[in-house]
């Protein structure tokens, strides 16, 4: 038996065992309470401590015991867990029923049961925390080992197609060695996002300062709509859109003004990228923006200044840390963005300043070195890894500083 | 007028104001920009995709002899033959095995014309030959080839015939991945969220884990593909591209958006209402379970609509799992191989086959009406609850 089908027997064992004793505490407490015997707690309460019993050790036995089994440690045969599980259940069953009493507070017990479920399901996000990390420190140390670090930093060739016939050992001199250097990858993903940025900053934060300050409330009835709307558009869909709408019109555009343009080109995929992340420019700068005491506009337009002299001028600088922290998170969206840019930028990295041309980053390396049919353990695939370690990295640094810039510079107007 | 100040008021005055209309114009500009490019974007996929809930048929003559075990090719005109769809030759055999009486017969019947004729029929780019085009034409004036209703679209699944392929088998992957992600994320998410904003003391754990959530809403979704390769592929030995493994993967991704709007909704009950509570004898848990939690239901769920809605149109992670293999078959079951529509529309975009692209835009027409009618649930079920207290 395995352990997935001895899982499923003691869930359909269990569950049953739990209405039983469910039923049964609820009828003992009924009968008490005809008799006129007053219990302590509401009469629910023993009828779930009873459950409790039944099924949280079981529970308790499953979780341990595949714990262990995933960890390679010690492999419990299902069979003795099973009939551990549904013993203890029928235990749990009878010792539930004999304790309760008129005395017994059985309210007590069940909200303490309760209270550690609850510390147990908010502990999961420590958990996938640390199984994120683990995961992806731990994958791409095998990486760095293959290749080294220094040369996965500082190198400026990215060329893994030949790593797989490396690791079988196929390879003879005529083919050329496989090559980690990430630079250009990083350079591809900070241009694209920077692309995006000019788009997305301008764009959101005029967007915002519209919804803020001039718009009358009908207006910002359909215009905030609208932009959540172009929020919940997947990336896929953005994706489809930079590569069949927006390259090819690029493509055209550049011909005509005699210029030289990659039909997956860096533009494209950066410009529909930058639309993508205006809604989250603008709503992030809308609340900031609200957020600024009225007080201080009418102190600004009774000394005279126009709107945009009051915007600009003692608005903007009051909402500033909001603004930068935004300008942070997008960026960080940017730079993870992944359909778009593997839809639209290409699988060719290159290093150049040329905006026409085709360029590939982080995040399309990772899909293309996982998508090919190789061994796990080929330098090509965990290379992904090393990629994902550092983009993880990355982010997570433009979160805690935008975090950061919002918690130092907030002004408290009180 | 006088000049008060030594300087030309009128005129710096008249800067001024053309500076502030200049400003605002910008900011309208924005925006306008923004809503530009949403209904260029809409109209673009609507016309891309439109053409493909039609679809080309033609009134053929089925000759079902019995040489045609040995080519079913000989079934039809050899003309015809090359502007029917290919699925529907190779099925002749097939469906004489099963009806005997088809035998020696000569039938009518309405069936697929192949993707280059279909292309053809609806003035695209195709790759008929000229006498094949005069062919299809005149049937056209005959009234035996025409542009009807494309059921098999929302019927059935993936096919390598771009004439064939549907996205009912991707529909109902996205809806089991979905009802995965619901049953694992909602319960974990709703708990954690009521023990940090009720029972949570204010000691270094709680900080930790409220940190950890912010962060973990904030990491790029193609990471949590990697931890879902890591875990759940490699070291739990879940099957790749299953329904399983979608699931848990995007329940990760969605959890914390759910717990964060969850804890939003829970904050916003006025603590007025616990004191009464408890003032009358609850305990905590019933203060919660009998007030706190019904009072913010519409809440966490506008919240987990929208992380679900999120969680639909996620690919990225959904790829580096395997969720972008050719699996023409409707799942059926939690472990077997699926697909999922975003990752259908990946598919068919990359494919080269023209009649794919109209395919792609009309899965994605698809996929915005589920996606929008999710988001409109949840925008109403806001206003509808919404309260001040």
């Amino acid at each position: 038996m395995t352990l997935g089908s001895a899982l499923q027997l003691a869930f359909m064992l269990i569950v049953p065992l739990a209405v039983l004793g469910f039923a049964l505490a609820n009828r003992q407490t009924q009968a008490d309470n005809a008799r006129g015997t007053e219990h302590h707690s509401p009469r629910a309460y023993y009828a779930w401590y009873s459950v409790c019993w039944v099924a949280l050790p079981a529970i308790l036995i499953f979780f341990f015991a595949s714990l262990l089994h995933l960890l390679h440690l010690v492999t419990i045969p299902s069979t003795i867990l099973l009939v551990g599980a549904v013993g203890l259940g029928i235990f749990g069953l009878y010792f539930s029923q004999k304790t309760i009493s008129k005395e017994f507070r059985a309210i007590h017990r069940v909200e303490k049961v309760v209270r550690v479920t609850l510390i147990a399901a908010s502990s999961i996000s420590i958990l996938i925390t640390i199984g994120t990390v683990v995961s992806v420190v731990f994958e791409a140390m095998h990486f760095f080992k293959l290749v080294g670090l220094w040369n996965f930093l500082t190198g400026t060739k990215w060329s893994p197609e030949t790593a797989f016939l490396f690791s079988t050992g196929r390879a003879d001199s005529s083919v050329a060695p496989p090559e980690f250097g990430s630079v250009p990858l990083f350079a591809g993903t900070f241009y694209i996002t920077a692309i995006a940025m000019l788009v997305a900053g301008p764009m959101g934060l005029f967007a915002a300062i519209y919804m803020a300050e001039y718009a009358t409330p009908a207006v910002r009835k359909i215009a905030k709509p609208a932009l959540e709307i172009l929020a919940g558009i997947p990336t896929v869909v953005y994706g489809f859109f930079a590569a069949i709408t927006v390259s090819p019109f690029i493509v055209q555009v550049a011909t005509s003004l005699g210029l030289q343009a990659d039909f997956t080109n860096a533009l494209a995929p950066g410009l529909v990228m930058g639309v993508m992340i205006i809604p989250l420019v603008s709503s992030l700068s809308d609340d900031v923006i609200n957020a600024v005491p009225q007080a201080m506009r009418e102190g600004s337009y009774a000394l005279g200044a126009t709107q945009s002299e009051t915007i600009t001028k003692v608005i903007l600088p009051a909402a500033l840390p909001g603004v930068v922290s935004a300008l942070l998170l997008a960026i960080s969206r940017a730079v993870g963005e992944t359909m778009i840019v593997v839809m639209a930028a290409g699988l060719m990295p290159n290093l150049t300043w040329n905006p026409l041309k085709s360029m590939t980053t982080v995040t399309v390396s990772i899909v293309d070195s996982l998508t090919g049919d190789q061994a796990f353990d080929s330098p090509q695939t965990l290379s992904a890894f090393g990629l994902g370690l550092v983009l993880l990295v990355v982010t997570l640094c433009l979160n805690v500083v935008s975090l950061v810039v919002i918690r130092k510079f907030r002004e408290q107007y009180e | 007028m006088a000049s008060t100040f030594g300087f030309d008021e009128k005129a710096m005055r008249a800067r001024r104001h053309a500076r502030e209309r200049r400003f605002r114009a910008y900011a309208i500009t924005a925006i306008a920009l923004a809503g530009l490019f949403l209904v260029f974007f809409m109209v673009d996929i609507s016309i891309k995709g439109a053409s493909a809930f039609r679809q080309g048929e033609l009134l053929i003559t089925v000759n079902y002899s019995p040489e045609i075990y040995a080519n079913p090719n000989m079934a039809l005109d050899p003309e015809v033959a090359q502007i029917v769809s290919r699925s529907f030759i190779r099925l002749i055999p097939s469906m004489m095995d099963e009806d005997s009486t088809l035998s020696g017969t000569t039938r009518e019947l309405w069936v697929l014309a192949s993707a280059d004729t279909d292309q053809y029929m609806k003035e695209r780019p195709n790759r008929l030959k000229p006498r094949q085009q005069k062919l299809v034409d005149s049937m056209m004036q005959q009234g035996t080839a025409k542009l009807a209703f494309n059921t098999g679209f929302f019927t059935s699944g993936d096919s390598k015939l771009p004439e064939l392929a549907g996205i009912f088998s991707a529909a109902v992957g996205s809806f089991y991945v979905l009802l995965l992600t619901l049953l694992f994320s909602f319960p974990v998410a709703v708990m954690c969220a009521i023990y940090l904003e009720e029972f949570a003391p204010d000691n270094r754990l709680t900080q930790i884990i409220e940190v950890n959530i912010n962060n973990l809403a904030a990491i790029p979704s193609i990471i949590y593909g990697l931890l879902g390769l890591a875990i759940f592929i490699n070291f739990m030995g879940v099957t790749r591209s299953s329904v399983l493994v979608g699931g848990l993967t995007l329940s990760l991704m969605t959890m914390p958006s759910i717990i964060i709007s969850t804890r939003a909704a829970i904050r916003s009950i006025p603590p007025s209402i616990r004191e009464a509570a408890l003032a009358l004898g609850a305990t905590p848990l019933q203060v919660v379970w009998h007030h706190v939690l019904p009072l913010s239901l519409p809440g966490i769920l506008t919240g987990t609509i929208i992380g679900l809605s999120r969680a639909m149109g996620e690919t990225a992670p959904l790829l580096i799992v395997g969720m972008m293999a050719y699996i023409p078959d409707v799942a059926t079951s939690f472990s077997s191989a699926s697909t999922v529509l975003p990752a259908q529309i990946y598919t068919w975009a990359s494919d080269s086959q023209r009649a794919f692209a109209e395919r792609t835009a009309a899965g994605i027409m698809v996929l915005l009406v589920l996606l929008l009618s999710m988001n409109a649930t949840a925008i109403w079920l806001r206003n509808k609850y919404e309260r001040k207290w």
